[in-house]
């Protein structure tokens, strides 16, 4: 690993608005920036240099999801006169490591050594249109069109090489920055020196060629991460760290629950105290001051009356409320002839599984800060999603595109959960009511309140096995949890997946009320459920039949992606053939997820007085395609197992309609040390495919993988996660002895 | 009521003029200019705020200003030596012991806080100790591996 001293040092300082003199560049770009940023804008947000532009073709607009693209450009990096690359990304950094991954595709395409390379990340006057860091998107969706900008900007480069060195560009080699002559060595030129006193703009035309796993000197390894000195140090910045002149910490008057509505409110106690601000604005009621604990002292002196909210589901009776409320089904996958089968084959079996509200819970809560200078509104905010965050605070405050930024330092966590981004907006409306900057960081619990919470759900399946062990039938449900990993990788003829109520929304497009408070993406959102269910459910399926469950699977399966990480998986741990309730604690479940293929296996422990489970060792096996970063990629894996932990063992939301029962990590159990097995990961190799996500794959089949263990320890089987001491007791009463 | 609270922060006498009775980590962050510690829970169930106090690792969000009065308090940002950064820090760099980096200040702290205790800790020890810091992004395993490595003698600068 190089020892990057330095590193934090170049990430650029708070309130460094990255505004470059006006160079008086009037370049003729032709229609380039027709619809986009003006060029002289751009050149004076990045100074000079050369500058690469890709504009993404239309295949592309899927990926990006929800919004057309706009024809401007998407993605550029910029070579500075002192060689140093800047990258501009609309991803961010929460943890996930894409600040040093995306440099190190950079640093490859173009023929640059790693720590020359400069990342700007979400912000939104410099950086290119981005939907948000989610989905595992940012290596796999944005990272070809990285490193495309990248090769070819070292055509580019050649070409002035080639010009200034009055070669052809064939005659030509680089290494680190520097362009040579082939044959004659000694002449050579920077690409600092063919960029100084340049600006110079091209667009992707002519396809660059990628460069081939076997050609990588910096993807494929794993080098120092860029944030680590900062991070361990307390030198990384996140939004909260930020300071402003005048700044004031604000705390919002919040209702009780979820519906409730404000029906009056005193704050004349609160306006006397010394250095408090008051804000009433429709909705929204503030108290401001220039320490948080100052706020926190005003907020307490508010003196507020709610009407009582309206009666709605609570933690055991939401689900027979989703099967009453979710409106007719989307049909996923409809094959052969399951209705008949369901009616008439022999070897049917039915399970029913159910899973409550989960919480992100980052242990950064969202942060915003906003202030507002000669009419443009400047946002630093803890979010997922710096674009759309803009696009909220636009529509909100009625101001011009051009008159709001985002920007997005460090951030502490996400997990799905700062996709929403209800501060950023709060702290901007707060800083035109006071006109002074002004600081929203929500407290633990506002953050349990205002989450958008994984779903709770129901799913119903029914398969057949024939007497050779081959699945004839696949009759699926789900509701509530939505389809991602729903989808059927298994070889079986009659199939019918059919998905109840829209997920990420609490209200049904039918307008009635599906979820009591606010739903959204949490870490593979929905495919932690639909595998709990369909992985336990095929253990239920082996045991009956008397076989193994790994035999099952692969006597059903001619995926070879996941035959072979179901088989690198149990070579790996070990794996003891034979029918479950071995009485060893083996577990094993397999899922797709981002376009990666992972199986774990798993042994528990369960300590039976208490119910206990005990997590010992995880052996994970994935194909995500080719790897940029291996330890970056083991570290997400790991990181998805030890949070699945949390959704499997403990984490289940208590609440009585919408009034929000958790409200911190004392009632609400989140993974500690102590629950920690042994993790090890397995990168099955697969080069030809270019790379898949790993931010989730590996979190989908973990609660499936306790359950099944669960089963072959003791012969309990639960049919709801989390995976409590007290249900396994009760079930641990019901289970047949083995 | 405001008035002089005098300690040791980072190894430098100061005093400190404010309401006793103000929690430590709102005056670190705020007056101090010491963002390392962080807020994440409020009520000492998550670690993230967690100083030294005379060596012992402590919730600054619980702890008043006044009962620091003539103690040693630590930040993160007083644990390297300008450049070379604690043992414990170069561990945490080079196992990985990080994703997100928002507990890793609080973890660093209490893995020091535990090391004082207990130079040679298990790694039973070492779950115990840590325990009470929670991480989110599931960076446990490496966290470990790190405050193993120092406890081995193994890890960090020289």
């Amino acid at each position: 690993m190089t020892p990057r001293a330095s590193r934090e040092a170049r990430r650029e300082p708070p309130g460094d608005y990255g505004a470059s003199p006006d160079l008086g560049v009037d370049l003729d770009l032709g229609t380039l920036f027709r619809d986009g940023l003006d060029r002289r804008s751009f050149f004076r947000l990045v100074g000079g240099g050369v500058a690469v532009f890709v504009t993404l073709g239309a295949e592309d607009l899927f990926a990006q999801g929800r919004r057309p693209y706009p024809e401007d450009l998407n993605a550029y990096l910029l070579i500075g006169a002192d060689g140093r690359v800047t990258v501009f990304t609309g991803k961010i950094e929460m943890g996930q490591g894409v600040e040093t991954s995306q440099a190190q595709m950079v640093a490859d395409e173009l023929d640059v050594a790693l720590d020359a390379v400069d990342m700007v990340m979400g912000d939104t006057d410099r950086c290119p249109w981005d939907m948000g860091t989610f989905g595992s998107l940012t290596t796999r969706m944005f990272g070809p069109v990285l490193r495309a900008a990248a090769a070819e900007a070292r055509l580019v480069l050649l070409d002035l090489a080639a010009a200034r060195l009055g070669v052809a560009r064939e005659a030509l080699t680089v290494a680190a920055g520097v362009v040579a002559v082939a044959a004659e060595p000694g002449r050579r030129v920077t690409y600092g020196e063919l960029a100084q006193g340049r600006q110079i703009a091209r667009l992707v035309g002519e396809k660059a060629v990628l460069r081939q796993v076997e050609q990588f000197r910096v993807m494929g390894r794993s080098p120092e991460r860029f944030d680590a000195r900062a991070k361990v140090t307390g030198a990384a910045q996140f939004t909260g760290d930020l300071k402003r002149p005048g700044l004031l910490h604000a705390r919002i008057l919040r209702p009780p629950a979820h519906g409730a509505e404000l029906t009056s409110v005193d704050t004349a106690a609160a306006a006397r105290l010394p250095g408090v601000v008051v804000v009433r604005e429709e909705d929204l009621v503030a108290v401001l001051h220039p320490t948080p604990d100052g706020a926190a002292t005003a907020l307490a002196a508010l003196r507020a009356e709610w009407s009582a909210p309206p009666a709605g589901p609570d933690t055991e009776t939401i689900f027979a409320h989703l099967r009453r409320t979710a409106t007719e089904p989307q049909q996923v996958d409809l094959r052969g002839e399951p209705e008949a089968l369901l009616e008439g084959a022999s070897g049917r079996l039915t399970s029913t599984f159910h899973k409550g509200y989960v919480a992100h819970a980052p242990l950064e809560p969202h942060v915003a800060l906003a202030e507002l200078v000669d009419g443009k509104m400047t946002v630093w905010a803890s979010t997922q999603t710096p674009f759309p965050t803009r696009d909220s605070i636009v529509a909100a405050l009625g101001l011009p595109e051009d008159k709001v930024r985002v920007l997005t330092p460090y951030v502490g966590g996400g997990f799905g959960g700062k996709s929403a981004h209800r501060q950023a907006v709060e702290a901007a409306r707060l800083a035109r009511a006071t006109a002074r900057p002004v600081a929203v960081a929500w407290t633990r619990e506002e953050e349990f309140f205002y989450d958008t919470f994984d779903p709770a759900a129901v799913v119903e399946f029914t398969t057949a096995l024939d007497g050779a062990g081959h699945l004839s039938l696949w009759s699926y449900d789900v509701w509530g949890a939505g389809s991602r990993g729903a989808e059927l990788y298994y070889d079986v003829r009659n199939v019918r997946i059919r998905s109840y109520g829209a997920r990420g929304s609490a209200i049904q497009r039918d307008g009635r009320r599906l979820h009591p408070f606010a739903v959204g993406p949490w870490r593979a959102p929905g495919a932690n459920m639909n595998a709990f269910a369909r992985e336990s459910h095929l253990d239920i399926v082996a045991a009956a039949a008397g076989l193994d469950p790994v035999e099952l699977r692969l006597r059903n399966l001619v995926d070879p992606r996941m035959r072979g990480v179901l088989v690198a998986a149990a070579e790996a741990f070990g794996w003891k053939s034979g029918r479950a309730l071995s009485g060893s604690g083996q577990g094993v479940a397999c899922g797709i997820d981002a376009g990666t293929y992972v199986a774990l296996m798993a042994e528990v422990e369960v300590e039976r007085a208490s119910g206990r489970i005990q997590v010992k060792r995880v052996v994970c096996a994935q194909d995500m395609g080719m790897v940029v970063n291996p330890e970056g990629a083991k570290m997400q894996i790991e990181g998805c197992i030890t949070m699945g932990l949390g959704y499997t063992l403990s984490e289940e939301l208590r609440f009585e309609g919408g009034r929000i029962l958790d409200r911190n990590f004392d009632t609400y159990e989140i993974p500690r040390f102590s629950w920690v097995p042994k993790i090890e990961s397995v990168l099955v190799a697969n080069d030809a495919l270019a790379p898949q996500g790993g931010g989730e794959p590996a979190i989908v089949p973990t609660g499936a993988v306790l359950a099944n263990a669960l089963f072959d320890a003791t012969g309990a089987r639960l049919f709801r996660l989390p995976l409590t001491p007290e249900r396994v007791r009760t079930a641990l009463a019901r289970a047949v002895p083995s | 009521m405001s008035r002089t609270v005098e300690l040791h922060l980072n190894g430098h006498a100061i005093g400190l003029e404010t309401d006793g009775s103000r929690s430590l980590l709102w005056v670190l962050r705020g007056e101090l200019g010491l963002t390392g510690a962080k807020h994440g829970c409020g009520e000492g169930v998550c670690g993230a705020c967690t100083v030294l106090v005379d060596g012992a690792a402590t919730q600054a969000c619980l702890t008043p200003v006044a009962a620091v009065a003539g103690k040693r308090v630590v930040t993160i940002e007083g644990l390297a030596e300008g450049d070379r950064l604690h043992p414990l820090q170069q561990a945490f760099v080079e196992a990985g012991g990080f994703q997100c980096g928002f507990c890793t200040p609080g973890m660093i702290l209490a893995a020091h806080a535990l090391l004082a205790r207990h130079p040679r800790a298990t790694r039973q020890q070492i779950l115990d100790g840590l325990d009470g810091n929670l991480c989110r992004c599931g960076a446990h395993q490496r966290i470990v591996a790190a405050v193993e490595q120092v406890a081995a003698g193994k890890g960090g600068a020289s």
